[in-house]
């Protein structure tokens, strides 16, 4: 996943930057292709007395039929430890078990990754991400409709001059006089993404229902606006931005 | 906001309906989660439980707590919708966005780029033409 480059001034109250959520999605993606060889070690470790992460943390005897156990290794205690704070072990173990065994995984590591988050902003968790990730995609269609707008007309200054050059009419010396294009794309060039504060975080909330998440996503759909903070200033939260 | 009388006028808010018990005056729920709101509690409460979104709602400051609540509840209505990947499936999605987004910008400013030095070069042609 290519890195992007925020040119932007920090938020006052960095909770959750965009790198970190970046590198933990990744991580949460990556740890889907663990493979089922794996999975069965870790079973096989729970039956070898060696407690799972929520076992130890349960303070109970992992059982061999333990259904945390090929989700919690005992090397990564902080994951369950999270999952329980946020969710509690009882409402896990519901979920999991109303799932079919090759989706657990996923599961977990969402859970994983949603604890995480909550943990690190007990306001907005994962919301947060959601908004600042729509917020950058507002931004970057905007970014992409101005360039493009540019493109097309040196595309069609392009085509004027070729035509008037094979006439022998000298076009380009009048727009270089003025100055304006080559100007407008030094200037539009280095127009950078302006970091969203997270005060004014809530717009509308439309999670595009897109099909191409290999996970099978279901779309989610427009929600209930959040009230903007009173901290707020300035910009109004509450509008609906189609991210589509 | 009206929801924060729902207990003064005995009428209980949500959660307190849903657990069966009184609801006080200072029930921590009352001010977010009210009574014409039942399945917003129960979806919460199903995903999180009201224990840990009591302790939720004591650990942030008072005028955080609507944001808390709702950004709580849109997330476990979208681990309602989708059990395995909840709101994380929808973050892949629009990280994967904001890529494509981002690779057709880069395309977009390098032909731009090349635009602009183009008639950059024309134009030091022409005008070495004109003069000449």
């Amino acid at each position: 996943m290519a890195k992007m480059s925020f040119a932007h001034r920090e938020p006052q109250n960095p909770k959750v930057s965009s790198s970190f959520t970046r590198s933990n999605l990744l991580l949460f993606l990556g740890e889907r292709d663990i493979s089922r060889k794996v999975i069965k070690e870790k079973m096989a470790s729970s039956s070898t007395n060696s407690p799972c992460a929520a076992c130890k943390f349960l303070r109970r005897k992992c059982q061999p039929e333990c259904v945390f156990a090929p989700y919690f290794p005992p090397d990564q205690p902080q994951k369950f430890a999270n999952v329980h704070k946020v969710f509690g072990a009882s409402n896990v173990t519901k979920l999991l078990n109303e799932l079919h065994p090759s989706q657990r995984e996923d599961a977990v590591n969402s859970l994983a990754y949603e604890a995480d988050m909550r943990l690190r902003d007990p306001v907005y968790g994962c919301v947060g991400v959601i908004s600042l990730l729509q917020h950058q995609l507002r931004q970057l269609q905007i970014d992409l409709s101005c360039a493009k707008s540019e493109l097309s007309k040196y595309q069609s200054l392009g085509i004027l001059a070729a035509t008037h050059q094979s006439l022998g009419i000298n076009l380009l010396a009048g727009a270089a006089a003025d100055g304006t294009t080559t100007a407008t794309v030094r200037d539009h060039h280095f127009h950078h993404h302006q970091f969203f504060p997270r005060e004014q975080m809530f717009g509308g909330l439309d999670v595009p229902a897109s099909n191409n998440y290999d996970g099978g996503i279901l779309a989610i759909g427009q929600i209930t606006q959040f009230q903007q903070p009173r901290a707020a200033a300035g910009d109004d939260g509450r509008r609906t931005v189609d991210p589509s | 906001m009206s929801s924060s009388y729902s207990n003064y006028t005995n009428s209980p808010c949500a959660a307190c309906k849903f657990l069966r018990r009184r609801c006080t005056s200072d029930c921590v729920f009352a001010p977010y989660f009210p009574p014409e709101e039942p399945t917003k509690f129960a979806n919460v409460h199903r995903i999180f439980g009201a224990s840990n979104v009591s302790k939720i709602l004591h650990e942030v400051a008072p005028h955080q707590r609507e944001d808390a609540v709702n950004s709580l509840a849109y997330e476990a209505e979208a681990r309602l919708k989708d059990p395995v990947y909840g709101c994380v499936g929808a973050i892949s999605v629009l990280q994967r966005q904001v890529l494509k987004l981002q690779r057709e910008l880069e395309e977009t400013n390098a032909d731009l780029m090349r635009y602009a030095s183009c008639l950059g070069g024309e134009t030091t042609s022409a005008y070495g033409g004109r003069r000449g």
